[in-house]
């Protein structure tokens, strides 16, 4: 049984326009799982859907074998208390200092203790290098840096699956690395990822399985070195060539 | 022309010193106070039913429809009213149930029904100032709509709705003086008061004009400081006021 298992996942925007086409895809425990392919491909949408912000129009997600009902509040709820997202433009609060982001939903949503909550949030900080950036607000900090806040945002809920967004798309270049070291460290640590990334070099030194989607359709699954190497289909193999030439 | 003139003063001085009398001040000082309360309590439960008339007009789904609409209806309409016609409308109504309400209930009723339908539109662009992705962002940690407007939202948007709100208080303390129609003794049912006892009008709605002023300058001075204030400072929560950059170990204790 997978960890987290997505079968013939379908979603429309407005119930016109077709972004998820019948998307398959397994994570195992432990495993990172890159998605890649073109912008409009459906990857945003498609950790949009499993985290339910938008409901999906047939298919299931399944959980430790258990089927998310995207229309019922409690089992969405569930779901979201075993996800966290980072998203590409960080969201993090504005109203809040970095502290205060890390600590809020743990505190106010999950009810933990607010001084045992604060100091694992000062050592997520730490970890991912903002020891000394506690009480800078969003605005004062770099959009590197508040990426990593996300990151530690998203940490402090304790996730069994962490997705990301395109977390490193709206950084400047000598911002990216920053972020993926913190990445990194998750990865060595065991975190389940499901990753959407356009770095392709950090995709294949990172990813345990890697999946090329195309207008809202997984074009094809393997290894990082199966899709960057020995692609399959002509789709893969025109985007990875323009990909990798580039 | 000049000569003119300087009968009117004459009159005003000669006056001035009969009218500036103890018993006046505390009359006048009491219609002020019924202009201020009648603003005060109808943009007051205005802003509390403007913010619940917002949340119900942002209820998600295909259910609350009629809900919305109807929430959009009220505002379309009562935005487009005059409010004497309001006034009338609700005094008469009352009168024609048998209800035996104050006028001054009445015209707090009918500010109430004006200010919920403004107010309820400074806070939807206030609302609306915050962007989208902080919403989701709350609703993928599990926070519900009512703690994702409380913690999150709304301390965000306080400093887009706050001038324009307090703007339109202050416009309101002028408005009352509507209410004078119906017969409510507020300031400028005062100076009617006095100019029918034979003040002069320049004595009688000039010190009127003046108390309208002493009203309402320092509230739009208080706005002023609000907004200062919240420019400065940021807060994200009631139970957290003193935000600065206070080291980690200090605020603990």
């Amino acid at each position: 049984m997978h960890h987290l298992e997505v079968n013939g996942l379908t979603a429309t925007y407005d119930g016109k326009l077709l972004v998820l086409d019948d998307v398959n895809i397994q994570v195992g425990k432990g495993e990172i799982v890159s998605v890649i392919g073109p912008s409009g491909s459906g990857k945003s949408t498609l950790l949009r859907v499993i985290m339910g912000l938008l409901r999906p129009k047939s298919g299931e997600v399944k959980l430790d074998g258990d089927t998310v009902d995207y229309g019922n509040k409690k089992s969405v709820k569930a779901l979201r208390d075993r996800f966290s997202i980072v998203f590409q433009q960080f969201n993090l609060f504005q109203n809040m200092d970095a502290l205060r982001n890390v600590t809020i939903a743990p505190v106010k949503i999950r009810k933990r203790d607010a001084r045992q909550v604060e100091e694992e949030a000062v050592e997520l900080l730490g970890k991912v290098g903002l020891g000394d950036k506690l009480h800078a607000y969003p605005d004062e900090l770099s959009g590197g840096q508040q990426q990593r806040v996300a990151i530690a945002r998203a940490l402090a809920l304790k996730p069994e699956i962490l997705l990301l967004d395109e977390v490193t798309s709206a950084l400047d270049p000598e911002l990216v690395n920053e972020v993926l070291d913190a990445i990194r460290i998750l990865a060595s640590d065991g975190m389940t990822m499901m990753i959407v990334s356009h770095e392709m070099g950090f995709v294949r030194e990172i990813s345990t399985e890697v999946i090329m989607m195309d207008e809202g359709k997984v074009i094809e699954v393997g290894s990082a070195a199966q899709i960057f190497d020995n692609p399959q289909t002509t789709r893969c193999q025109d985007f990875v060539g323009k990909i990798l030439r580039h | 022309m000049y000569e003119g003139f300087l009968d009117i003063f004459d009159v005003f001085l000669e006056q001035a010193a009969e009218f500036y009398v103890w018993d006046n001040a505390v009359y006048l000082f009491r219609a002020m106070m019924t202009t201020l309360f009648m603003t005060i309590v109808g943009c007051g439960l205005g802003f509390v039913f403007g913010m619940i008339l917002i949340y119900l007009r942002k209820t998600p789904g295909l259910i609350f429809l009629p809900v919305r609409l109807a929430m959009i209806f009220y505002v379309e309409i009562f935005r487009r009213v005059p409010f004497l016609v309001l006034l009338f409308l609700v005094m008469f109504t009352v009168k024609g149930f048998g209800l035996d309400y104050s006028l001054f209930t009445i015209a707090c009723i009918s500010i109430v029904i004006i200010s919920t339908a403004f107010i309820g539109e400074i806070i939807r662009g206030g609302l609306d100032s915050v962007h989208q992705t902080q919403w989701d962002t709350a609703a993928a940690m599990n926070f519900s709509r009512l703690q994702t407007l409380r913690h999150v939202i709304l301390p965000q948007a306080w400093k887009v709705v706050l001038p324009p709100a307090f703007a339109f208080f202050v416009m309101f303390i002028k408005d009352t003086a509507l209410t004078s129609q119906v017969g409510i003794l507020e300031l400028t049912q005062a100076g009617k008061y006095y100019n029918n006892l034979g003040y002069s009008a320049i004595l009688s709605f000039g010190t009127v004009l003046l108390l309208y002023f002493v009203l309402s300058y320092p509230m739009t001075r208080l706005g002023w400081w609000i907004e200062a204030r919240l420019r400065d400072r940021r807060r994200d929560d009631d139970d957290e006021l003193e935000i600065g950059v206070t080291p980690y170990e200090l605020r603990r204790t």
